[in-house]
């Protein structure tokens, strides 16, 4: 076990701790630049979703992990930023003018929920984004000349400076690999800084935070506002990756899908975001499988261990008809918010940091190093 | 003005629908500070148990209603013992996703079980209406807002009036004090579990005949028995009435006015100006922070 000595303070809020880093995160960074040369365009077009995913993800985590604000409207903001990129585009304007000015607005947009943030709390915070993302979803279906309705609208091929982007091409994965990696260092650099701080702060006690002297309700806007922001430049790249929006692709649904990217994930750090999108993304690669090769994987097996064949062919026909049946995708989204906030509340982030310990104290790990501080619960309408 | 007065009773017919799942949300709220937001899929399984009761053994109607409401009591009972007791006591906001990840399950399992066509039972209800002078009401609306405000009272008498209810709203207030005090902390979640579950069953039974039983009737009608509950200050069992009545008004007066797409939105609208000026809804508990 590697023990870094810190003796100051810029060591001690170094992004990377010690050289380790350097080697696993260039690792990484090696493999995701070398990935479209390697792998099936498939896999490819998943990868830029699970990027775009995790983009959202990052911004959920500033505002839900580290502001401790919850947020179910963040299908809006991606709405608002792909729909600006679209609207924009359509007008003429150059990507490298919309894609910030997608940002800028969301962000704006994004401030404007903040302030109602202000004087509401837990399930009312709740309702009011909810009731603000059926308000922008409504607007986009009847704001017709901006955004043609519920026809949806047709984004072009993304332009970068005279150089295009097809939406399968491996200059748009860089794209969203570098976006993805800038939102990333922003949020760890965010933590950095004392605007982080404050968050955390706000996060873990407000009445605390504020008797030591942080302005709640301005890092509570700016909080919403950066998360916003980040979540409208995921939606230019969502907007080109479909190259078509329409209103209902941004419905509640989408926002309890990004909530689940960070509780799948783990929500207390940057790592979840990206763990949690690959998750979400790699869902329905695997509801595919579990229709078309399951079954017949089943089966095979079934006969290899000496079943007569029609017994595995009617093996064959139950497990494809549970696999094909229609809304199999909800029950497994259910079942796994349900698992993980009930066993693995830390999510696949906090797994890995427990795997990680276990190894470095070898005989030494304890289980309650992990356990979770079980509270009673004190009404809130006191707080 | 006779259109205004037959928008408005029909208003307050759909607002006693909120109303009614609204009841559902408020009651656990009230009780152990939990929301659930799969209380509008509760209230559609209660529509599938009676539609399964019913339709396909052949009950009576008044015993199917009995079984059906007995039956997602239970239910309700499990699910508090399963998923909810576990994680008590944690952040506000898993409990509130854990809930989101039932309503998303229930949804699809019965969308599985039952199919996805819309179903419809028999009722005493289903057809008929009242006639008042010029106005007229159906009988199935009438009878959910005999029923929603039949329970709006005795829900309210209870929580006021008995032991059980005292316990309850003990136990919202501080779980470890009510413990200390003697209340059967436990059971006192699993019960009102139970009451709210059969609440909800209650008004599964009774919309059936309006909105027939789909799978996908819970999370439409319980997103806007939401705002009811919030706009009438969550932990109210009135303002949930009364919450669900103006979400209704509202809705139904702005479909009739107001240019098309406002009916669904206006609620929304309503419901964030008022958050934005009382934070607590209309009638929830306006109480100062304490360190």
């Amino acid at each position: 076990m590697r023990f870094v000595f810190k003796t100051d303070y810029n060591q001690d809020i170094k992004l990377l701790k010690h050289g380790g880093y350097w080697w696993s995160y260039g690792a990484l960074l090696a493999v995701m630049i070398a990935a479209p040369y390697l792998i099936g365009s498939y896999l490819q077009s998943q990868i830029v979703f699970v990027f775009i995913y995790a983009i959202v993800g990052v911004a959920l985590i500033i505002l839900t992990g580290f502001t401790g604000q919850a947020s179910l409207g963040h299908a809006a903001f991606l709405a608002i930023g792909a729909y600006t990129a679209g609207f924009m585009q359509s007008k003429g304007i150059p990507f490298i003018v919309y894609f910030p000015a997608a940002a800028i607005i969301t962000g704006a947009v994004g401030a404007m929920v903040g302030f109602p943030a202000l004087r509401l709390s837990g399930i009312y915070l709740v309702i009011a984004t909810i009731a603000f993302a059926f308000i922008v979803e409504e607007i986009l279906a009847r704001w017709e000349s901006v955004t043609h309705g519920n026809e949806g609208m047709r984004v072009r091929t993304l332009d970068l400076l005279g150089q295009p982007m097809p939406r399968d091409s491996d200059a748009f994965y860089f794209l969203c690999l570098l976006v993805l990696v800038g939102s990333i260092l922003l949020a760890l650099n965010l933590l950095r800084t004392p605007t982080g701080r404050a968050f955390i702060a706000i996060r873990d006690s407000e009445t605390a935070g504020k008797s030591m002297g942080i302005d709640l309700a301005g890092y509570k806007v700016k909080s919403f506002a950066i998360s916003a922001a980040l979540t409208g430049m995921a939606g230019v790249l969502f907007a080109h990756k479909m190259s078509f929006i329409s209103p209902e692709m941004f419905t509640l649904l989408l926002s309890i899908e990004f909530i689940m990217v960070i509780i799948i994930g783990g929500a207390f750090g940057v790592h979840g975001a990206v763990l949690g999108a690959i998750f979400i993304v790699m869902v329905d690669p695997f509801l595919t499988a579990l229709k078309d090769d399951v079954p017949v994987l089943g089966a095979s097996l079934a006969s290899s261990l000496g079943m007569s064949p029609e017994a595995s062919g009617k093996l064959r026909e139950t497990m494809s008809s549970i696999g094909s049946a229609a809304g199999l995708k909800g029950a497994i989204y259910g079942l796994i918010i349900m698992m993980f906030i009930l066993f693995e509340p830390y999510g696949l982030y906090g797994r890995w940091l427990k795997v990680k310990l276990f190894f470095q104290l070898f005989p030494l790990y304890k289980k309650a190093t992990f356990k979770r501080q079980k509270t009673y619960v004190k009404s809130e309408r006191n707080r | 003005m006779l259109d205004f007065i037959q928008q408005l009773v029909s208003g307050i017919a759909l607002g006693c629908v909120y109303g009614l799942i609204a009841l559902g949300f408020v009651l656990i709220y009230k009780a152990t500070e939990v929301v659930n937001f799969a209380q509008g899929d509760l209230m559609m399984l209660g529509g599938f148990f009676v539609f399964t009761f019913i339709g396909l053994i052949g009950l009576d109607y008044w015993l199917g209603f009995l079984f059906a409401v007995c039956g997602m009591a239970v239910f309700g009972m499990a699910t508090e013992r399963i998923l909810i007791r576990p994680i008590l006591g944690y952040p506000q906001f898993s409990i509130v996703m854990a809930t989101i990840g039932l309503g998303y399950f229930l949804r699809s399992l019965a969308g599985m079980i039952w199919g996805t066509d819309d179903l419809k039972i028999e009722t005493p209800f289903s057809s008929g209406v009242l006639k008042l002078g010029d106005l007229v009401i159906a009988h199935d609306k009438l009878s959910v807002i005999v029923a929603t405000v039949i329970l709006c009272i005795v829900l309210y008498a209870f929580f006021n009036y008995t032991r059980m209810g005292t316990a309850m709203r003990a136990t919202s207030e501080n779980m470890l004090a009510a413990y200390y005090m003697g209340i059967p902390v436990k059971r006192v979640v699993s019960l009102i579990w139970a009451i709210s579950a059969a609440v909800a069953a209650t008004a599964g039974v009774l919309l059936a005949p309006i909105t027939f039983i789909h799978s996908n009737v819970g999370l439409a009608l319980g997103l806007k028995a939401f705002p009811a509950a919030v706009l009438g200050g969550f932990g109210s069992i009135p303002g949930a009435l009364i919450g669900g009545l103006i979400i209704g008004v509202i809705e139904t007066l702005a479909g009739f006015y107001l240019p098309q797409g406002w009916k669904d939105v206006a609620p929304y609208v309503v419901l964030l100006i008022v958050l934005l000026v009382r934070p607590h809804g209309l009638f929830g508990p306006s109480m100062r922070k304490k360190v």
